[in-house]
């Protein structure tokens, strides 16, 4: 099964696990699994049904908007892992 | 939420900050969590890679960043605990900007920098349902 590592200040929402397990024949189908085993997850890493712009998805070394986005296939023993992009400003 | 920084880590983060100014600027926290209490143990500064044109009202960082720091955290036992950055000119109060690329569970320390120098630094946190931030309480000692 993928594996996915959660970046640190969502630990406390896979149960302080860094690293889970999820089902999922693509990347989007794997994020699903993922959030809807921890359902806290969603709202931080999407606004509706699109990825947060500041949360980050690499499959290996590749950041998968420069593959296939949510539709790159997955193979069982494929290592993805969410990163967010800081960012902030006075406004 | 109470946020303990050593009093000679906050002068490394103001003279970042103050060298960058009109720029804004900022970094990584390292440290722990326990009971409430976020322990900075470490500051990280990592460079600013907004358009430069636009550097005087926002700060980012690469994915690069996060990976490199998230991977020497965990190999010292340490955690990203939270990212301090600079307002220039502008008060140490998160902004909409802020809001919308921020992670709950981690400490935000904004600092408001004038062209004669920092001014107060303030620690914030996103709440869960992600509408604001929350102060923290920051002890310097």
């Amino acid at each position: 099964m993928p594996n996915i590592r959660i970046p640190t200040p969502l630990r406390a929402f896979t149960s302080n696990e860094s690293q889970v397990q999820v089902g999922g024949a693509t990347v989007g189908e794997a994020l699903s699994n993922l959030t809807v085993r921890y359902p806290e997850l969603r709202q931080h890493l999407y606004d509706g049904e699109t990825l947060r712009s500041f949360v980050n998805v690499y499959l290996g070394d590749e950041d998968v908007r420069f593959l296939d986005g949510l539709e790159t296939n997955l193979e069982e023993s494929d290592s993805l892992r969410i990163i967010p992009s800081i960012a902030g400003g006075a406004g | 939420m109470r946020v303990m920084l050593r009093r000679d880590l906050k002068q490394q983060i103001i003279q970042q900050l103050e060298a960058a100014h009109p720029d804004e600027a900022g970094g990584f926290l390292l440290g722990s969590l326990r009971d409430d209490v976020v322990s900075i143990e470490g500051v990280v500064p990592v460079e600013n890679v907004f358009e430069p044109t636009e550097r005087y009202h926002r700060y980012a960082m690469t994915p690069v960043d996060w990976m490199r720091l998230e991977d020497a955290a965990d190999a010292r036992g340490l955690s990203l605990v939270g990212y301090y950055h600079s307002h220039p000119n502008s008060p140490a109060i998160p902004s909409l900007y802020d809001r919308d690329h921020a992670l709950p569970n981690f400490a935000y320390l904004i600092t408001s920098v004038m062209p004669d120098g920092a001014r107060e630094m303030l620690a914030w946190r996103l709440q869960d349902d992600r509408q604001a931030f929350a102060a923290d309480t920051l002890s310097v000692e």
